[in-house]
């Protein structure tokens, strides 16, 4: 069903500066997104994962023009986006909508539904009145809404009807894509899968393009076309989500995926898992070259050295693309080096090891923030 | 003789509203050694459940019994429990921020609860044993980290720290209230894997609180099943996954985005949980179940073993042996019940 590129995102930068303390002004930058092109088709859904702090959500609002681009270009049906002023902004916001991970902060509490659903239209001066209002209601039943609760406030609903609210005011202009920001993130396991087919009917229904970021796995298999794995505002790892669920090739996708809990105890017990030492690495001033080297259990000398593309491996199909100059082969375990339980407990002294070197996949042990 | 063992417990609290029951008659047991799951959605009543216990819930009305080590915690005086807490039982919540004194240093804070249950041990002593315990749950440069405040941590460090102050004074249960739900998938795993090496070397006993079935599947012994403030469903780990009879609990299986299965439609459970104020009749769960029958709606049914395993109850009336639950299972959902 997907069709041509919507959008088109290329070596995307996103800066912010580091707020100064005091009198000491500070020059230094978080690199929340540090060059990441991505292509989105019509009618498909890109799931972009990966842990707090990768810069993913960033991403998305630079996608969304919410945030001015350090540097990049962002197309949008073939326009040039990234330079756009507020004006002519607006008419591609109507095309390019929002949903937002927490339905009680993102709905103002003293407002009705109505006029909540209602604002995409005052916004942007279309339809008023009654017409308005029929339109509002439109949009409550196709989320599943009842259109008599119009006249309702945001704290007479439940979460999961919380989040239908906000979807039916992403949806009221029609927008080709829509940029789900951890939708059913904050919401109980039953009520997750209510919401979670909504949107699935609705792409089919309405065509939608659909970005959708989350941080759960699962989710982002269960409704992505193609996926992206983001570490450290780098991309580690693209191609369609069937394959990297199944093949990852970036040992940062291999732990990640092997980290996963799964509610399937036989599996559980087969399954090596493999566990990271640390923590991410500060934005500020991320690792050179390969931002996982440090943490990384395959990490040699030219991963400190030399940054990897994001290539193909041979074999794999051309858009299964990943960044690591050692990737993992076919069923490689990377959890094989695994230590023994006092070598876990008892974790390695930094004073014994030089600083910085403290590669090996050592179990528990953390690397020294700096 | 189990090492907690709760029986009958009840919580309401009174409100403007009305009355809320948090929890209705909840009964579970824990052994040395073993990790009891507790899982439920938000409002299912599983906190409520053991802060009442442990004499957290202020303003509640609380009945019942809870046996642990052969004393009733609930009839004890506020000191005895007091003294009982943080030493015999360690206890870590979802929010290591807001659980750490930010205006005091972590190890300070570890020294300071080792000396609140035993005065005799020096202050020196109590660092070396900060510092100890920081080495085991993994925290690096301990001796130098000791000194940190808890902003200086990160989310995954500070969660460490909160174990290591849990383990402090080698509890026999350890109650870990949504432990990972603030973490991410990586550090989860740590935390996770820290708290199963603890238990091995020390023996401790853990309640695992969690909304999350894979954190389940990867920690319980046993699985306790909760909505509305009362237990659906009870038994051993793989009986929970693979053979459960209740229908609250097949529903949160299915509404689970499987991995490993493609992008197929999911079956969520219909509706949304009932208000604790306003509970409806009969079984609590009948406004949300696919089997529901006429004597769901009137009566409610108590936990009975299912196919005469004693370890394994469910409260439903649909038939507890024979092959009457799968027939049921097939006719709703036009296939089997299990996997």
């Amino acid at each position: 069903m997907s069709g041509d590129v919507i959008i088109r995102a290329t070596d995307v930068v996103k800066h912010f500066p580091v707020q100064s303390s005091g009198l000491r002004r500070s020059r230094d930058v978080v690199h929340a997104v540090d060059g990441v092109s991505l292509e989105v088709k019509q009618g498909e859904t890109l799931g972009i994962v990966g842990e707090t702090g990768c810069g993913k959500s960033t991403l998305a609002r630079c996608v969304a023009r919410l945030y001015d681009l350090t540097a990049g270009r962002v197309e949008f049906e073939g326009h040039d986006i990234s330079r756009l002023r507020t004006r002519r902004l607006g008419k591609v916001r109507r095309e390019m909508q929002m949903i937002f991970q927490d339905p009680y902060g993102s709905l103002n509490p003293k407002r009705r539904v109505g006029s909540i659903i209602g604002d995409p239209f005052a916004i942007h001066g279309m339809a008023s009145g009654q017409e308005r209002k029929r339109r509002v209601q439109e949009m409550m039943e196709l989320v599943g809404l009842n259109p008599e609760h119009y006249n309702r406030f945001p704290a007479e609903f439940s979460g999961g009807q919380r989040q239908r609210i906000g979807v039916a005011r992403a949806l009221a202009l029609k927008p080709k894509v829509v940029i789900c920001d951890e939708p059913v993130s904050a919401l109980d396991v039953s009520i997750q899968a209510q919401v979670l087919n909504l949107l699935s009917d609705l792409q089919k229904q309405l065509n939608l393009t659909y970005i959708f970021i989350s941080h759960d796995l699962s989710v982002v298999r269960h409704v992505s076309d193609r996926v992206m794995l983001m570490y450290l505002g780098k991309v580690v790892e693209s191609g369609p989500s069937g394959q990297i669920y199944a093949r990852p090739r970036h040992p940062y996708a291999g732990a990640l995926l092997s980290a996963v809990p799964l509610p399937d105890p036989k599996m559980m017990r087969q399954r090596q898992r493999v566990i990271l030492a640390g923590d991410i690495p500060s934005p500020i001033h991320p690792p050179a070259a390969c931002r996982f080297h440090p943490r990384c259990p395959k990490a040699q000398a030219r991963c400190a050295e030399e940054e990897p593309a994001l290539v193909a491996r041979l074999g794999d199909p051309a858009d299964h693309t990943a960044a690591c100059h050692f990737p993992l082969a076919e069923g490689e375990n990377l959890a094989e080096a695994r230590p023994t339980l006092a070598e876990e407990l008892r974790v390695v002294e930094p004073e014994a090891v030089p600083d910085g070197a403290e590669l090996g996949y050592d179990g528990l042990a953390e690397r020294s923030n700096p | 003789m189990a090492l907690l063992e709760v029986k009958n417990l009840k919580v309401t609290f009174p409100t403007d509203d009305g009355l809320v029951q948090a929890v209705r008659g909840v009964s579970f047991s824990v052994d040395r050694g073993k990790t009891l799951g507790i899982v439920g959605e938000s409002g299912s009543g599983k906190s409520v459940s053991t802060q009442t216990i442990m004499g957290l819930t202020r303003g509640a009305q609380v009945e019942g019994e809870a046996f642990f080590q052969g004393e009733d915690l609930l009839k004890m005086a506020r000191r005895q429990l007091q003294a009982i807490r943080g030493r015999d039982v360690g206890m870590i919540f979802q929010d290591p921020l807001s659980s750490l004194h930010p205006y005091y240093r972590v190890g300070w804070q570890i020294v300071e609860l080792i000396r609140a249950h035993d005065r005799a041990i020096s202050k020196k002593a109590a660092r070396q044993r900060a510092v100890e315990l920081l080495r085991l749950v993994g925290i690096p440069r301990p001796d130098v980290r000791v000194n940190d405040y808890p902003h200086q941590f990160s989310g995954g460090m500070r969660q460490r720290a909160m174990i290591a102050m849990a383990m402090a004074l080698n509890p026999a249960l350890l109650i870990a209230d949504e432990p990972t739900t603030a973490l991410d998938v990586t550090v989860q795993a740590q935390v996770l894997r820290v708290i199963g090496r603890l238990q091995e070397e020390f023996g401790t006993a853990v309640i695992m609180i969690t909304h999350d079935l894979g954190v389940i599947a990867e920690t319980a012994d046993d699985v306790v099943v909760m909505y509305a403030g009362a237990v659906m469903e009870a038994a051993d780990r793989d009986s929970i996954f693979y053979d459960h009879h209740h229908p609250y609990t097949e529903g949160l299986m299915r509404s689970l985005p499987a991995y490993g299965d493609d992008r197929q439609r999911l079956t969520p459970i219909g509706g949304t949980p009932p208000s604790l104020i306003t509970l409806p009749s009969g079984c609590k769960f009948h406004p949300r179940c696919p089997y529901v029958m006429d004597r769901c709606r009137a009566e409610e049914p108590e936990l009975e073993p299912v196919e005469q395993r004693y370890w394994h109850t469910s409260a439903c009336w649909l038939p507890h042996s024979g092959p009457g639950r799968q027939e049921a299972s097939e006719r709703v959902y036009g296939e089997a019940a299990t996997r």
